[in-house]
């Protein structure tokens, strides 16, 4: 996939440059092409004159950064300690089960990935799952099959 | 226009995953279909706290409690409550026991032991509107402060009342703003005022709900701080997970600075303040000062010794008061009402020494195995039994409790024993756990308290930056051990060496993030060494989690074969006839669990 450094240079413009900004810039990267490509990175590291090995550290020391392409439909599910006390881990088990890949993976059509968070905070919900924005909460492994099934419907491609 | 009625919505994260804004739509819609919409006002509001029960409403002046409200519940509501001026019955609260619906806000026993001090405005103002705000006092403290006191009288009125700092630490507020203030007269470099909302700690979420709530009391409350101090910049350090609450603090900045609240010559004194709003990037350690300022700089959140404190040299080596959401939200009321109003609540008398007691109220988000979970306001030195069994109305299907979890992953896990003890800070911190920031986890019969230890080491260990050997080392070692006794392949003398490398870590860790990481650890050890011993010694795990030790059985005088467990077994390990007893293969049962979710009859269970 080719990245369009034109967006990376508006990014790094919104934050004049600035070194400080340097997480803004990687979020809202982050937020432009689901993934941090490393075009991206070598961009804002020449734009900002920040050595690429210091922008690289802030693109692994972060959570919220993948360098790894994902799916059009991120799956988080929410590792926090309510959500783990009400089964999350076998929730997650579940959408691995379902999808056939491993949390950090992404599948063969692009559509998901799975990835765990901390704590959405909305523990009054647990377990709580997101796919893309929206928020499944008080899920039960019987509906995993349904919710992937939803998202692929949309996309025309129920196979 | 005088509206006769106001529904009032609540838009907290919570609610709205479940369909607020859709309902809001629908309920708009629907008035207006009625010809109703010059009467009743329908008015979006921060988290209201029963979060369990979303999407909620209330109805004003009435003060009728709605829950679990559907878009296709509108037209009832309307033709019912609205025309006919009766409260729909299956819309209100009944609690767990399915008892005789509560139709008045007050008298459900959720709201009603709280005391609302921070959480003062939730559910009565629109988070998105300052007028609302304005309209119940907001602001004045502000404008008492900048035209009737001296920076140094603020300070010690809030040193009088108590503040002690609600991230977790408890330290109290007032001396570390003097801290500061002198820090910045003695070196003459200008200070700036942070808040903390990097709120990292697994299952709370006060500091999200405060902001979403009533964004405008925290801006206050930093206002005073910064004029206090003489600070003229503040940030906020806010967790990029927190999407709603940083678009409604960006909004109230707005605002602010549009009233003349914020920005040069606040009500046209010579006292200017701006804020900025910084997005964390999800790590943990960056709720760490040091590593918080850190983050700020554009450098990765990474702690350092704190031989200098950051009071006195922290984001860009100048004088930095750091204080958490929750702790700058009491402010305003503090200086309106009074050291000695706030020091009447809670614990002991700090008014000669801020040490001496825990004052005020507390905001705890309560979750896991309890009925009624969400977001609670408490007097300091409630005991645990009032939170879980009163207002949490106890654990869900007559189970056991077993523990509540508080501190986070720098906490402990509190057992029955401990239940009649006062929450206070110093209390908690005795009792092998503390305060932290208010994630209150409760935990029944079915969680196992070795995989719990697990969780928060496996946490920590994911978190730890890595930069201090017995905090990156440490970690990795407990995990490999509790893992180890989890898969049933533990050894005696794990636990003494468990407890061993917890000092360790507690007296050579960097940060707080290390010395407070073997606390999970070493308090399940305190409380719950028997259920060490069981996984160890017996290959069993009696909360029924730690999948190596544990069966699925299926209860022959309970199963009526009706196969809903078979539709979800994933493994077909679940083999039998329609109506006649199935029976679970254990050579091919991946111990999912799926079964037990969809078993109506209770007929399978583990062993």
């Amino acid at each position: 996939m080719q990245t369009d450094i034109s967006k990376v240079d508006e990014i790094v413009m919104r934050y004049g440059r600035r070194k400080e900004n340097l997480l803004a810039m990687l979020l809202d990267c982050q937020e432009e092409f689901y993934y941090l490509p490393k075009e991206a990175l070598e961009e804002i590291s020449k734009q900002t004159g920040t050595p690429f090995v210091k922008v690289l550290h802030a693109a692994t020391f972060f959570r919220a950064f993948s360098l790894k392409p994902v799916g059009k439909y991120p799956i988080h599910v929410c590792m926090g300690t309510a959500c783990h006390v009400k089964g999350a881990p076998r929730l997650l088990e579940a959408f691995e089960r379902e999808l056939q890949i491993k949390k950090g993976e992404t599948t063969k059509d692009n559509l998901f990935s799975i990835e765990t968070v901390n704590c959405l905070g909305c523990c009054g919900l647990a377990p709580v799952v997101t796919v893309g924005k929206d928020v499944h909460g008080k899920l039960r492994q019987a509906n995993v099959s349904r919710i992937i099934k939803k998202y692929r419907s949309r996309e025309g491609s129920d196979a | 226009m005088a509206y006769r009625s106001h529904i009032l919505l609540c838009s907290g994260t919570g609610c709205v995953s479940c369909g607020a804004f859709t309902l809001k739509e629908t309920l708009k819609t629907e008035l207006q279909k009625r010809n109703l919409q010059d009467e009743i006002q329908v008015v979006t509001t921060g988290c209201q706290g029963f979060c369990a029960e979303g999407p909620i409403m209330i109805v004003q002046p009435d003060g009728i409690f709605y829950c679990q409200v559907k878009p296709s519940d509108v037209p009832t509501i309307v033709e019912e409550h609205f025309i006919k001026g009766r409260p729909v019955k299956k819309l209100l609260y009944t609690g767990a026991a399915k008892a005789t619906p509560i139709p008045a806000l007050k008298d459900i026993p959720f709201f009603a032991k709280q005391q609302l001090v921070v959480l003062r405005n939730r559910g009565l103002v629109d988070p998105d509107k300052i007028e609302d705000y304005i309209a119940v006092d907001g602001y004045s403290a502000l404008s008492k402060a900048l035209t009737e006191m001296k920076p140094e009288a603020i300070i010690a009125e809030i040193k009088r009342s108590g503040l002690r700092g609600r991230g977790g630490g408890g330290f109290p507020a007032g001396i570390k703003w003097e801290t500061c203030r002198k820090a910045y007269l003695q070196r003459n470099v200008e200070p700036v005022v942070i808040c903390n909302a990097d709120e990292g700690d697994p299952g709370a979420y006060m500091d999200r709900s405060i902001i979403e709530s009533d964004p405008h009391a925290v801006l206050e409350g930093m206002a005073i701080a910064a004029y206090a101090i003489g600070a003229k910049e503040g940030f906020i350090y806010i967790r990029h997970e927190y999407p709603l609450a940083r678009q409604r603090l960006l909004n109230a900045i707005e605002q602010a600075k549009e009233y003349g609240l914020l920005g040069e010559n606040i009500l046209n004194t010579n006292f200017s303040f701006n804020i900025e709003i910084v997005q964390g990037a999800g790590a943990f350690v960056c709720g760490e000062s040091t590593a918080l300022m850190a983050s700020l700089e554009g450098e990765v959140g990474e702690p350092r010794a704190k031989y200098i404190h950051t009071v006195e040299y922290g984001y860009k080596n100048r004088p930095s008061n750091l204080n958490n959401v929750e702790t700058y939200a009491n402010v305003p009321l503090i200086i309106l009402r009074g050291s000695d109003w706030f020091a009447s609540m809670g614990t002991g008398d700090p008014r000669e020494n801020p040490w001496n007691g825990s004052s005020g109220t507390k905001v705890f988000s309560l979750v896991g195995k309890v009925n009624n979970t969400g977001l609670i306001e408490v007097p300091m030195g409630i005991s645990l039994r009032e939170i879980i069994f009163d207002i949490g109305g106890g654990i869900p299907k007559g189970k056991k409790f077993k523990a509540v979890q508080t501190g986070g992953p720098s906490g402990g896990c509190l057992p029955e024993s401990k239940l009649d003890m006062p929450v206070d800070f110093d209390s908690l911190t005795e009792a092998g756990s503390m305060m932290g920031s208010g994630g209150m986890i409760v935990m029944d019969e079915e969680t196992c308290m070795v995989d719990v230890a697990r969780y928060f080491i496996s946490f920590l260990t994911e978190e730890s930056c890595g930069k201090c050997t017995p905090c990156r080392e440490g970690l990795r070692t407990m995990l490999d051990i509790l893992n180890r006794i989890c898969e049933g392949k533990g050894k005696e003398e794990d636990i003494a060496f468990l407890e061993e490398m917890g000092e360790v870590m507690q007296d050579c860790c960097l940060c707080a993030l290390g010395t407070s990481a073997p606390n999970p650890v070493l308090s399940t050890i305190e409380y719950f060494k028997n259920e060490y011993l069981e996984h160890i010694k017996n290959h069993k795990c009696p909360g029924g989690v730690c999948k190596e030790l544990i069966t699925y059985v299926i209860d022959k005088n309970k199963c009526d074969g009706c196969h809903a467990c078979t539709k979800v077994c994933s493994s077909n390990a679940i083999k039998g006839e329609a109506k006649k007893l199935h029976s679970i293969d254990t050579t091919k049962c991946i111990k999912c669990g799926a079964c037990i979710e969809v078993c109506t009859k209770d007929a399978i269970y583990k062993e």
